[in-house]
């Protein structure tokens, strides 16, 4: 059958291109996208503002890794039609024990290395698919964005760390909300400080143990590990506060993403002995267990809270709205799929 | 039930040389038919896919669709000498195969229109649903210039009004088969398109919003231009 593709073409423009696929291939299945959020690294493709060379190289692409759907066709039928599924944008490509499906630099990745979820219809390996029961449509959207924090907290606990009273979460954007609502399953026990440029940002965090502006933080402020969800040029401040504020043999968790590179004082992580650790998107695993946390209702409404709009989109126009809005939305902005 | 009646009746005159009828030509690899029919296959809201073509292109068609999984969802029918005589044709398939009841659905088309959308097709179900029939259409772009004795301009309607009709187009199965049963011969020889016979006999035709780009690949034109439209633009994957 032939399907609608909505692909970047260059930055602000986006046309529908058309694609042949096979719908009886067994190890696909198809699905129809539902909802759909945008990313940050779509907004970057969008408004052009990854570099000439990599825009040169990607595009046309597809956009948009993150996204819920139903079932449409299974070859095998393994799959009920009209199950509610999330879609995982990591493809690899073959099984490596040693090293997570995330990090494998073979592994493809939807809106980056392949087209991403702006289809008509999506075909996906029956492997990159998971049901989804008791979770609201819209709010299951952001599952991807759990998952990416269900990672970066699962890579926290794996490292052989003693003391956890006070976990500090800079850059209190969707990352560092969901972040957030992972680490309090992981270490109820922990006080987590988020710390922001705002205070309108901090207020969405009302159960957050502590909230701080980062020029509010007293010398004698001290935190066992961090987590930078800052980004961009910012990061290089957020880090350098950070490591001011740590205390020895802490662990630092990086999530955001800086399309250059930042400068990091190397001298203090050797002389407190910290370990930094990289995070960067999500396994099927980490799937799993961000759709066992959703699942919750209380965690549910408190992710709602990430929803600043939620466009429809019935046309490619739709589309451009929905990205020039969410340029000036605090939080994510989901589209309801009906293309 | 809601059934797809797929229309593969022609053997396009309008193609200017081919040995096979347009609906069995390729846009890349696969036939145009099959792109069309796979459309309704995964729709799960679609019971059955009827599909009527040629008399003398019977077998080659049901050999054609055997290479492919879902082709117990397909069943194949001949056309009639029309177009509205394939809708027939399908209908009494339908109601001679599996009976008929009051709601059950029709949704035509054409079997040369590949680029129609899932969202369409459910469109054609709901608004049938509550309406009872639907047309598919866009926006017109041309200006329509009418001329009654081919020479002048007898009227140009207003364009806000006008629309394009492309397919599909769905109606409650019964309530077709006895309107166009009510015609007379004459009326069935003029009357080609059914929602026109719906629009004479005053009974509400709901439309359906269709793409520009759900076209009909009838001349040797639109097929260059769906050449262009999958080779040029799809083949760009990242």
């Amino acid at each position: 059958m032939l399907n609608q593709i909505i692909k970047l073409i260059e930055p602000k423009k986006f046309e529908i291109c058309f694609k042949e696929e096979k719908i009886d291939d067994d190890e696909y299945v198809i699905i129809r996208p539902t909802y759909m959020s945008i990313c940050a690294a779509d907004q970057r493709y969008y408004q052009g503002l990854r570099n000439r060379e990599i825009l040169e190289k990607k595009l046309p692409l597809s956009l948009i890794h993150e996204s819920v759907g139903k079932v449409l066709y299974d070859p095998k039928g393994e799959f009920k039609q009209n199950q509610n599924v999330v879609m995982i944008p990591n493809t690899p490509s073959f099984n490596d024990e040693d090293i997570k499906e995330n990090y494998r630099l073979d592994s493809l990745f939807r809106s980056s290395n392949i087209d991403g979820f702006m289809q008509n219809i999506i075909f996906i390996r029956r492997d990159r698919i998971i049901p989804i029961e008791n979770i609201k449509e819209n709010v299951s959207v952001l599952l991807e964005l759990m998952s990416v924090a269900v990672n970066a907290v699962e890579n926290l606990k794996k490292v052989n760390i003693t003391s956890c009273n006070r976990i500090g979460i800079w850059g209190p954007g969707s990352v560092g909300y969901a972040v957030y609502i992972i680490l309090k399953q992981y270490f109820p026990n922990s006080k987590i400080a988020v710390i922001g440029t705002t205070r309108e940002v901090l207020n969405y965090y009302p159960l957050a143990d502590e909230k701080y502006l980062i020029t509010e933080l007293k010398n004698d402020f001290m935190i066992d590990h961090a987590f930078e969800c800052v980004g961009g040029e910012k990061s290089e401040k957020a880090i350098d506060q950070i490591i001011k504020h740590i205390k020895p043999q802490g662990t630092i968790s990086l999530l955001g993403v800086s399309e250059d590179p930042i400068r990091i004082n190397t001298r203090k992580i050797l002389e407190k002995g910290l370990t930094v650790l990289g995070n960067s998107r999500s396994s099927y695993a980490d799937f799993k267990k961000a759709i066992e946390i959703l699942k919750n209702d209380d965690i549910q409404e408190n992710m709602e809270k990430m929803i600043s709009e939620i466009v429809e989109i019935n046309d490619v126009n739709d589309i451009y709205t929905a990205f020039d809005k969410d340029i000036n939305n605090q939080f994510k902005t989901v589209m309801k799929w009906n293309l | 039930m809601i059934y797809a009646g797929i229309l593969a009746g022609g053997i396009g005159k309008r193609m200017g040389k081919t040995e096979l009828p347009k609906q069995f030509l390729t846009i890349t690899e696969k036939p145009i038919i099959i792109n069309t029919l796979e459309q309704f296959v995964i729709n799960s809201n679609v019971d059955k896919v009827i599909v009527a073509v040629p008399e003398n292109w019977l077998n080659y068609t049901i050999d054609l669709i055997k290479e492919y999984k879902y082709s117990d969802k397909i069943e194949i029918t001949c056309g009639g000498k029309d177009r509205n005589d394939t809708i027939m044709q399908i209908c009494k398939y339908i109601e001679e195969k599996f009976g008929l009841k009051d709601d059950d659905i029709i949704i035509t088309h054409d079997a040369v229109r590949p680029f129609l959308t899932q969202r369409i097709i459910n469109d054609n179900i709901e608004a049938c649903k509550q309406y009872g029939a639907t047309d598919t259409v866009i926006q017109a772009t041309d200006t329509i210039v009418e001329s009654v004795d081919k020479e002048l301009i007898s009227n140009i309607p207003n364009r806000e009004y006008m629309y394009q009709g492309q397919t599909p187009q769905s109606f409650k199965i019964k309530e077709l088969m006895n309107i166009y049963n009510e015609l007379t011969e004459d009326e069935k020889n003029i009357l080609t398109d059914a929602c026109k016979i719906y629009a004479i006999k005053n009974k509400n035709v709901k439309l359906v919003k269709g793409e520009i780009y759900n076209i009909k690949i009838t001349t040797q034109y639109d097929l260059k231009l769906a050449k262009m439209m999958v080779k040029i633009k799809g083949e760009e994957d990242a």
